[in-house]
């Protein structure tokens, strides 16, 4: 019995186990704590590695704001440039398209741009600042590809009824002269407008708001 | 010799796993046609890694060098091309094979009771599958490569809240870029073959703790000579092993006969527009993936909304998986079952190869309409088969297997 006690006084497990094959609850415990903490650990250990492939540093200052010189841009015609490795568009509208633009609202699926793809300041019928220049991320809203500007209404490949826009070629989507999607595409909404300023009457700075807004 | 094999069984028992898995491994002895696509399928994967292996020795997965790269195993690197084209030619073929597999699946009823779980290994291979064949088209970094993932990658983008972030996470950047390559390359030729690997590993645990199902549904296990040796089985090895090369002949005569003469297969394994490369401001006129795809592909564009799109494409394929618990129908093989099994079947079949050719198209309404209609088909099947399989009309199947010669 001495020998017994001194052993109980001293070491822990291999008491509990001679005493009876039930684990005690104190040894329960401290089993499932250890493996708990270990699957905390675990957990924790995953964040690094799942860091990793968010955008690094260099990638985040690649998608910095882009300056756009529009002096040169003829009426009717657009300009592509690339933002964040995204094409956006710079339309300059001629008088003819803007009033295009107008006539489209029945067609539209939102019309009056209620869903946020825009910055508050172009929610409006040419979704611009200035009518004259309509600026896009030229990326079809339903699964990424680059629609196709096709300015001209009632083409052969579009239809009578077409007034003028952008067609994906991808799924087949419309969307009017001012991006604004048609009803029943696969597109579920407009196209989306990127933050942008003039900065000049000629210079559109992409990719952030301007000071008055 | 035996005394070497002794040394070594007393400390690894070789000769009992050669024993327990090939020599007295019984396998029903009334395999036909269909059960030739899984040791295909094991070929494939092998030739799929080995190809890859000496691809990447001359690949960079670099965005400004992948495709020259590509280029240049195909016409400096010798035999490159025969490398490439096998390993491009693989991966179309592989699906070819999966697809008979799970098809042979569906006519025989090996999903049922007790190989549900060798079915769900299955389908997780499959799944990873086409993550890895979608991450290995990135690789050559034409066109078709760098749209087609701008597509599937933009379908995470369209779940609620997350999609967004989701997106850009799996990116590394805001559009697809050199990060994206980067990654792609990193699961194609490590993360995804080596968790490939475990699951035909596991995949193949589960069928030889059960045996192989066989053409006539039943188990030849409950009908054993003395020695326990079931009296419709004969051994895996030589039966089989031989049955097994002489098909991989005839499938090497196929598939080499591509290989050599079609490798592009008038664009349907190697798409036209992969030949130029990536440009992330010129979409092509017709984005397509690649054949596999297109089943699932067509579903997404028959929805006209983009969540219920992707919800209805990852359905397609997760409902799949709960086939073993769809279908309820006590017999297995097709052959005793019901008219009502063999008209769906035959229905969604259709239906499979109606969305397939869809999905290589461009959607014009009508073909969105047809698309629809496949699709409610292709779903119809799996609510059809569960309210009818319960109280199908069935033949009784025998008690031991059948033979036809």
């Amino acid at each position: 019995m001495i020998g017994y006690t001194r052993l109980r006084n001293t070491n822990f497990f291999v008491i509990q186990m001679s005493d009876s094959n039930k684990p005690s609850n104190r040894r329960k415990f401290l089993t499932n704590l250890t493996q708990v903490m270990a699957g905390v650990g675990g957990v924790f250990a995953v964040i690094p590695f799942l860091s990793t492939m968010s955008p690094s540093e260099k990638a985040k200052a690649a998608g910095a704001p882009i300056e756009i010189d529009v002096s040169a841009l003829r009426p009717g015609s657009y300009k592509v440039v690339e933002w964040r490795g995204k094409p956006v568009w710079v339309v300059r509208r001629t008088e003819e398209m803007i009033k295009n633009t107008l006539e489209d609202d029945k067609v539209l699926s939102d019309p009056k741009s209620l869903e946020e793809h825009q910055p508050i300041y172009t929610k409006n019928k040419y979704r611009s600042i200035n009518p004259e220049f309509l600026v896009l991320v030229g990326v079809c809203t339903h699964l990424g590809c680059s629609p196709l500007y096709k300015p001209n209404a009632k083409s052969a490949e579009l239809g009578l009824d077409w007034n003028g826009g952008f067609f994906c070629p991808c799924h087949g989507s419309k969307f009017d002269l001012s991006g604004r999607v048609h009803k029943a595409m696969p597109a579920p909404s407009n196209l989306e407008v990127p933050p942008y300023y003039f900065a000049s009457d000629n210079k559109i700075i992409v990719g952030e708001d301007g000071e008055k807004s | 010799m035996s005394k070497f094999m002794a040394w070594i069984d007393e400390r690894l028992p070789v000769s009992n796993f050669v024993k327990n898995h090939l020599s007295q491994y019984y396998a029903p002895k009334n395999f036909n046609f269909f059960y030739y696509f899984g040791a295909l399928a094991i070929f494939i994967f092998i030739l799929q890694i080995v190809t890859g292996i000496f691809l990447t020795i001359n690949y960079k997965p670099d965005a400004a060098s992948a495709f020259a790269s590509v280029e240049y195993i195909m016409r400096d690197v010798e035999w490159g091309w025969l490398i490439r084209y096998l390993h491009s030619t693989g991966a179309s073929f592989f699906f070819v094979v999966i697809y008979l597999h799970m098809f042979r699946a569906m006519l025989y009823g090996s999903y049922k009771n007790p190989r549900e779980l060798l079915w769900l290994f299955g389908m997780l291979i499959f799944v990873l599958l086409m993550a890895e064949a979608f991450m290995g088209y990135l690789l050559p970094w034409g066109q078709m490569s760098y749209w087609g993932a701008q597509v599937i990658i933009s379908l995470f983008g369209a779940i609620p809240y997350v999609g967004e972030s989701l997106a850009l996470w799996i990116r590394g950047d805001f559009v697809i870029s050199d990060a994206t390559l980067n990654r792609f390359f990193a699961f194609h030729v490590i993360a995804l073959p080596l968790l490939l690997f475990a699951l035909i590993y596991l995949h193949l645990a589960a069928l030889h703790t059960n045996g192989s199902n066989n053409p006539d549904g039943i188990e030849i296990k409950k009908n054993k000579d003395t020695n326990g040796v079931p009296l419709d089985g004969i051994p895996f090895h030589p039966y089989y092993t031989v049955k097994d090369i002489f098909g991989l002949s005839v499938f090497l005569l196929i598939f080499t006969f591509v290989v050599f003469f079609m490798p592009e297969l008038g664009g349907y394994f190697l798409e036209k527009d992969n030949f130029v490369p990536a440009d992330p401001l010129k979409t092509p006129e017709h984005i397509v993936p690649v054949w596999y795809f297109t089943p699932f592909y067509a579903i997404l564009r028959a929805i006209p909304d983009k969540v219920g799109g992707v919800l209805a494409m990852g359905a397609a394929i997760f409902v799949l998986f709960i086939l073993p618990w769809i279908d309820r129908c006590s017999v297995k093989s097709i052959r005793y079952r019901g008219m009502s099994y063999k008209v769906l079947l035959m229905l969604f079949v259709i239906s499979f190869f109606g969305l397939g050719y869809i999905g290589m198209n461009p959607a014009t309404p009508v073909l969105t309409w047809i698309g629809r209609l496949f699709t409610f088909i292709y779903f119809g099947f799996f609510v059809a088969l569960y309210f009818t399989s319960a109280n199908e009309k069935t033949k009784e199947p025998p008690e031991r297997v059948t033979m036809h010669d």
